[in-house]
């Protein structure tokens, strides 16, 4: 740069207040840009994970009993729905179950590795299902086997039923047993009566998934169990979804009309991430309407108070040009002396934006920012600041040098 | 003249038409953003109970022991032994137990399909304890509760949708099978958030439509919405799990002084620890006693999202008004030769300060109204950024009206302090030498 840097700073000595605020300004706007578009890129990242089951053909349907009945009775309505819903042409498979991916969290345990284990080794999300819930959830099965239809058993309300097998999550398999050995071994989940570990599914997303669950992502149980049925999924056969979605409704009320479907509950999955997500997208969403306007903020006061500047210096620029400056100095003038307020801006904010990330990392459960973000925002600001100052530096280099004559 | 500022004011909005626009524009969308986070955190945050929060208090007994609790602290419900125990008690002028149910119904008899009713097991002074306004009949008495009553209290939202709002008391719902007999209509009644009912629940959920007697709830084995247990779990049956160590009951108590309170306290350490005696609890006494607004701060009812969304409102605002400063320094020091002018003629510095705070408020004012009408789009639109059971919570009401005005004007004037002292300061020899 041709320019010295000296002549500035001693000119912006005299726009102390001006510089100050600018700067100040490009700080700020970096801290928050920062910490934004972290949140945003957390959010999008935890409304994105993989739920690891056959989303794009899945039916979830909340179904409640509306008459009292025996768990015998319950059993075979049960068993009843469930060849309905299989024999629907549109239908590939159904299994009943207590809860589904990302429904928020209905069923959850803890596991022991031992039966006399007072402190939990981990906590699982508890899937109950029969033989076909593999089949029906689109679950890989990459180690042992399925259940087959004699190991399903009955479950009464308020009764506690320990099955002796077991499918684990891959992830549920590496937390209790690091070393890989898990298929085979007993678990035990709060109950001294343990379940044989027979197959391990690649993936099964928690039924919830706040904060609460995150130490225990993907750790998931299934056993091979039908109780009192508090959902039904159904996968459909592909592109079948709407139909089934229409068809399945009306074959279970036409086993039975005692029953509710819940619409709020359940659904397709993008009606479940929707729902399962809606706090996170709006944040993102949130966030990324204040990054926008903020950063456009930033760039109009800039504009403003750069050509407040030029208007003032207009005399001086008459007499520099007058005495032989050219067009590209003036305007490499302003361009510097706004990229040196810059850098002071975003050093301040680059120091800003961490602290703020390290407050909410203690309020909010919030993961540490990673420094890229701090570096791509100070690359951004200091472009957005040299873009900004652009238009008031070109029109401060068209000054013409007659200007140093007037007195005006 | 202030008026005579005001006018002047307004005027020089005009004068510099693009540095106007962008000031009031950064103070609109400050003032709207912070605003509609602020519209929903009002709404979380706020007090669902404000006459009697200090008076109402809920119990809390480490019935789980220090290997098995909550990072030390006791379960947020009760199990059904300590539960009752509180009751049998009675050591609080009022007190009642409560659990969530979802109960069905057939609404248009028996050729209808059932639907999902939703509501709470509750003792009689719930209704006193609560301040639950009726619309028709009343709740019940101690000796329905003990006769493990059938009654029921619908809400009033409930009872237009089943009798069109007509007084219903006396006549009689089927739930899960059952006949209740309908002895009052609660007038609208849903305090947000839902302080007494948060054991694994937000304290946003869709409205109640009835509670019943807790005891006649039991009768029917009428299962909790939510249950936590420990350690290994047995049970067969509903009184096998009733026995069990899952929380899911809810107490609460009325304590009208602080002497009650201290009272009460020491009671349920003694309860404690005579259950430490008895050896059912290992450990030693373990328990909290916690009113209104401790309760849900110590549930964290305020989502996360809607407390960082207000704190990156305001430092937007923030930013906004640092970049008005800025502006306002612009606007004014271009007049440094009007202002020399009006030195001279006499004008005193504080009267300069004065006519350019005045006119900063101009532009405040004008932010203000662009900062309402976004803050109208926004709370519209705020669905969006909250999940719906909060969203529908924030509204633009005649005070949030009356504060973003407020705040527009008096934090563009704090902008303005030092851009119109350096004004004020303007020389007018200088001015007038160089002219």
């Amino acid at each position: 740069m041709s320019m010295q840097i000296k002549p500035i700073l001693a000119a912006l000595h005299r726009h102390k207040a001006g510089t100050v605020l600018i700067a100040l300004q490009i700080a700020l706007t970096l801290a928050i840009v920062c910490n934004a578009m972290f949140i945003i890129q957390q959010r999008l990242a935890h409304l994105s994970e993989p739920t690891g089951v056959d989303e794009a053909n899945l039916l979830v349907i909340s179904n409640h009993w509306a008459s009292q009945m025996s768990p015998q009775q319950t059993d075979a309505q049960i068993r009843a729905d469930l060849t309905a819903l299989r024999q629907l042409p549109s239908v590939r498979d159904a299994s009943p179950s207590d809860g589904y991916p990302l429904s928020g969290g209905n069923w959850d345990n803890f596991i022991m590795r031992t039966p006399d284990q007072l402190t939990p080794t981990t906590d699982a999300s508890v899937y109950m299902g029969d033989e076909h819930m593999l089949d029906t959830l689109g679950v890989k099965l990459v180690a042992g086997r399925n259940f087959n239809a004699a190991e399903v058993m009955q479950m009464a309300p308020r009764q506690v039923v320990i099955p002796p097998v077991v499918i684990v999550t891959q992830a549920l398999a590496d937390h209790l047993f690091p070393d890989g050995s898990a298929l085979g071994k007993p678990i035990y989940s709060m109950s001294a009566t343990p379940s044989t570990i027979i197959g391990i599914v690649e993936r099964l997303q928690r039924q919830g998934v706040t904060t609460w669950n995150k130490p225990y992502a993907y750790e998931s149980l299934l056993w091979p169990l039908r109780q009192d049925g508090s959902y039904y999924i159904v996968r459909a056969k592909p592109g079948q979804l709407a139909d089934a979605m229409r068809e399945a409704p009306k074959a279970l009320y036409a086993q039975s009309r005692m029953r509710i479907i819940d619409s709020k509950d359940g659904g397709s999955y993008p009606q479940i991430r929707e729902r399962a997500y809606d706090s996170d997208r709006g944040m993102a969403i949130l966030m990324g309407i204040i990054s926008v306007v903020l950063l456009a903020i930033t760039a109009a006061g800039i504009v403003g108070l750069t050509s407040f500047w030029v208007g003032q210096r207009r005399k001086q620029i008459g007499v520099r040009r007058a005495l032989g400056a050219t067009r590209g100095d003036i305007l490499n003038y302003f361009l510097t002396e706004n990229l040196l307020i810059g850098i002071g801006g975003v050093l301040f904010g680059a120091v800003l934006a961490i602290g703020i990330n390290l407050w909410m990392v203690t309020q909010f459960e919030m993961a540490r920012l990673s420094l890229a973000y701090v570096a791509v925002g100070v690359v951004a600001l200091l472009l957005l600041g040299q873009g900004a100052v652009l238009g008031p530096a070109l029109r401060a280099s068209h000054v013409s040098p007659v200007e140093a004559t007037r007195s005006v | 003249m202030f008026a005579y500022y005001l006018q002047l004011g307004f005027r020089s909005l005009r004068r510099n038409p693009v540095l106007t626009a962008l000031m009031v524009m950064a103070i609109g969308f400050g003032v709207a953003a912070s605003m509609i986070t602020y519209s929903v955190f009002r709404a979380v945050s706020g007090n669902p109970i404000p006459n009697k929060s200090v008076q109402l208090y809920t119990p809390q007994i480490d019935g789980w022991g220090p290997q098995q609790n909550v990072k030390g602290e006791p379960a947020a419900a009760l199990s059904y032994t300590d539960a009752m125990a509180l009751m049998r008690a009675h050591q609080a002028s009022r007190q009642t137990l409560l659990y969530g149910v979802n109960m069905s119904m057939l609404p248009g008899g028996s050729h209808s399909l059932p639907v999902a009713v939703n509501g709470y097991a509750v003792y009689g002074d719930f209704f006193p304890m609560f301040e639950v306004p009726f619309l028709y009949g009343s709740g019940w008495s101690a000796a329905d509760d003990n006769g493990r009553a059938a009654a029921v209290v619908l809400s009033e939202e409930f009872n237009q949708k089943l009798f069109d709002g007509a007084n219903s008391v006396g006549r009689e719902i089927t739930l899960d099978g059952h006949d209740y007999r309908i002895v009052g209509v609660a007038r609208h009644w849903d305090p947000k958030p839902r302080f007494f009912a948060l054991f694994n629940r937000s304290g946003f959920q869709d409205p109640t439509d009835l509670y019943l007697p807790f005891t006649r709830a039991l009768d029917m084995q009428v299962s909790p919405t939510s249950n936590s247990c420990r350690g290994h779990l047995n049970f067969l049956g509903w009184d096998d799990w009733l026995r069990s160590n899952c929380v899911w009951a809810t107490s609460w108590v009325e304590l009208d002084s602080t002497a009650e309170v201290a009272r009460y306290r020491k009671f349920l350490e003694d309860y404690a620890k005579d259950q430490q005696r008895a050896g059912r609890f290992a450990w030693t006494p373990n328990v909290r006693l916690r009113d209104v607004m401790q309760w849900l701060d110590y549930q964290k009812v305020v989502p996360p999202e809607s407390r960082i969304s207000l704190i990156v409102s305001l430092g937007f605002f923030a930013i906004c008004l640092i970049n008005t400063i800025g502006l306002l320094l612009a606007k004014f020091l271009r007049r440094a030769g009007e202002i020399g002018v009006r030195r001279a003629l006499g004008a005193s510095r504080g009267e300069i300060y004065a006519q350019y705070l005045i006119e900063a408020a101009t532009v405040g004012l004008a932010g203000g109204v662009l900062g309402l009408l976004l803050t109208a789009v926004g709370i519209s639109g705020v669905s969006l950024l909250f999940r719906p059971e909060i969203a529908h919570l924030a509204q633009l009401d005649f005070s949030l009206v009356g504060l973003t005005l407020l705040v527009a004007v008096f934090a563009t004037m704090a902008a303005a302090f030092y851009p119109a002292w350096r004004a004020a300061q303007v020389q007018p020899a200088w001015q007038l030498k160089s002219n």
